[in-house]
């Protein structure tokens, strides 16, 4: 009942446009807000942090990546984890090499490094499509990782390629506690996808759509096809890049090029498949529940229900329940986690009499 | 007729178009004039989609020269079409399926928006006062065709008739002076022909836009046209007034050797 949107009416274009139209909705995410950011940081343990919430945001960001690459702009690319290499590689060699340079500054360069990459890579994308497409996003993903094991200055010639993150300090204040890392983690990611919001909700967004959906109409209306793919590669790998190197500087603290191999690629792969393609939300969605999943069996495995799941099956739980969902998803409901919530709410609002 | 004909603005020379052995355009000429309405009929394969492909430059011919308001070209880009004014509707209807009705009639004008995609992950200031300005004109669109209850709408989920007039709206949208139509009216009632009918000929009346028009119906195409083109196997067998045409014995010949 309390669902409702009865009396809200929309007198200008200017309302219309809101990110969230039903009043409800935008009460329900700024106490969102205010709970990740004021709440969580008090209740949450270093264990929830530092092994859920950080990797759930960081995740999310890479899988909104994806997503607007795959989800609005109909490019498949199993190369997300090597953008996210590149990323966390750059901004790594700019901490490095650049002295004094602030670690936003470093984090922006070294997703505009993956931006670049993105583009390289997104070359192909002009003559083929689909799952030739994948293919050729393969061969990123694998060439991206050799380079930088092969050539040890980006490492800093290190041992097989290892970089091990140098502290970050933002205003003299440097983030060590598990808590101050996921403050920064958090505003990162709200703010980028905040942009990536008003990117999908404005002339970008549906220029990107129109490709995906009809590219020969929309050339006809005026929209150039290599710039639009070129530009959804290259703000894709921004967002993974900025991913990567969250991932190295406020989640494992080292990593190795090996680390973003084609089997993160494809986790984040189904993160936007389980969560829903192309919506931001569903990035969310979908990482908060490939994170949570192998957490949420353990947890089952070690209590009553355990001792009745043969070992055997126990072991390999995880990978039949994803390639079930998995299936499950592409097959029944291509948009997700996401599109559930959504009819969910669509029931709500005519709920309790249904036309 | 209250508006008035005007000088050639797109004059298609010596046309010919090949794909591998398959002659699709062989040689053809003909020109349209400024505010008319300039049918192309023929029967099924006779080339009608390809010729409306070489106007906005999906498709480039072998031979010939066209003429756009004034510049001569050996083909046309699409960019290029959309930017010099033309925009068109497809046999097939080619609308964004996972966009809303609003959003598909937005993104005919954005050749018109000048906002960059860092204006627009910004969104308040100069994004947002362009996507309202455009959105006004855009809502005189919607009125226009009378889609005003289906805004909101995915377009996958509406009718064919609905989502070929969406089509129209797209294209509209861009306020192009030269309107290319491909077949709008197959596979519509009667009622929804009319409607259509109706709306062609109110954006011909209303804003003087030039139209080229593929249909079948001949009747229809007797009724609106000024001019007709006919093509047959890729030739053109036919050019004139409907009446004209209509009576030229290897039109009828054409038409009754195949069923119509
Ligand atoms: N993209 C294409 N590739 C190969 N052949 C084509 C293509 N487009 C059209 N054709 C051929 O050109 C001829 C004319 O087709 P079309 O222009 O669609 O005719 P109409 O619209 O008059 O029915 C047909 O023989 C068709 O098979
Ligand atoms: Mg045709």
């Amino acid at each position: 009942m309390l669902y409702r949107e009865a009396g809200q009416f929309k007198a200008s274009y200017m309302q219309d446009q809101q990110i969230f139209p039903i009043r409800q909705d935008q009460i329900g995410f700024w106490a969102m807000i205010a709970f990740f950011f004021l709440v969580v940081p008090v209740i949450a343990n270093q264990y929830w942090l530092q092994a859920i919430l950080i990797p759930v945001l960081i995740f999310s960001l890479a899988a909104l990546g994806l997503n607007i690459l795959t989800g609005y702009c109909g490019q498949l690319s199993l190369g997300s984890a090597a953008f996210m290499a590149v990323g966390a590689f750059a901004t790594y060699n700019f901490m490095l090499r650049v002295d004094g340079i602030p670690f936003i500054a470093a984090l922006l360069l070294g997703g505009l490094c993956a931006a670049a990459v993105g583009i390289l890579f997104g070359l192909p994308s002009l003559r083929i499509k689909g799952f030739y497409l994948a293919v050729a996003t393969l061969a990123a993903q694998f060439f991206i990782v050799w380079v930088l094991v092969k050539f040890g200055w980006f490492s800093n010639y290190s041992t097989s390629g290892v970089i091990t993150a140098q502290a970050v300090t933002i205003f003299g204040y440097t983030f060590t506690t598990p808590e101050s890392k996921y403050l920064l983690t958090l505003s990162i990611v709200v703010v980028l996808a905040l942009l990536a919001k008003n990117m999908v909700r404005s002339s970008t967004g549906r220029k990107w759509m129109a490709v995906r959906d009809m590219d020969v109409a929309a050339e006809v209306i005026g929209i150039r096809l290599m710039h639009t793919k070129l530009q959804a590669f290259a703000i894709s790998s921004f967002y993974c890049g900025v991913a990567g190197a969250l991932y190295a500087y406020m989640y494992l603290g080292t990593v190795e090029p090996e680390g973003f191999n084609l089997d993160l690629s494809f986790r984040i792969l189904f993160m936007i498949i389980i969560g829903g393609v192309a919506s931001i939300l569903g990035s969310f969605i979908g990482a908060a529940f490939i994170v949570l999943l192998p957490v949420f069996l353990n947890i089952m495995m070690h209590s009553a229900i355990g001792a009745f799941v043969p070992a055997n099956v126990a072991a390999n739980l995880e990978l039949i329940i994803f390639g079930a969902l998995i299936i499950f998803f592409l097959i029944v409901e291509p948009h997700g986690l996401a599109r559930l919530w959504q009819l969910t709410k669509e029931k709500l609002r005519i709920w309790p009499f249904p036309h | 007729m209250a508006r008035e004909i005007g000088d050639v603005i797109l004059d298609l020379q010596n046309i010919s178009l090949r794909f591998g052995g398959v002659k699709a355009l062989t040689d053809i000429s003909f020109d349209v004039r400024e505010h008319e309405i300039r049918a192309i009929i023929g029967p099924n394969g006779a080339g009608k989609s390809s010729m409306l492909n070489v106007i906005n430059g999906v498709y480039h011919p072998q031979e010939g020269t066209i003429v756009f308001r004034g510049q001569e070209r050996r083909e046309m880009e699409p960019h290029m079409a959309a930017s010099q004014g033309i925009a068109r509707t497809f046999q097939n209807i080619a609308l964004f399926k996972g966009m809303t009705v609003l959003d598909n009639i937005m993104t005919g004008r954005n050749l018109m928006m000048k906002t960059n995609f860092l204006h627009h992950a910004m969104f308040w200031g100069p994004a947002q006062r362009e996507e309202i300005e455009h959105r006004k004109k855009v809502e005189e669109v919607i009125d226009f065709l009378e889609i005003q209850n289906i805004r909101k709408t995915p377009v996958g989920r509406l009718p064919y008739g609905l989502q070929k007039r969406v089509e129209l709206a797209r294209a509209l949208a861009a306020e192009p002076s030269l309107l290319l139509l491909d077949e709008p009216m197959a596979g519509m009632n009667v009622e929804e022909k009319q409607d259509m009918c109706r709306f062609v000929l109110d954006v011909n009346d209303q804003f003087g836009t030039t139209i080229v028009l593929i249909e079948h119906d001949m009747g229809v195409v007797m009724d609106i046209s000024d001019r007709v083109v006919v093509l047959d196997y890729g030739k053109k067998i036919g050019d004139g007034p409907p009446d004209e045409v209509k009576n030229d014995p290897k039109v009828i010949e054409a038409y009754l050797g195949t069923s119509h």
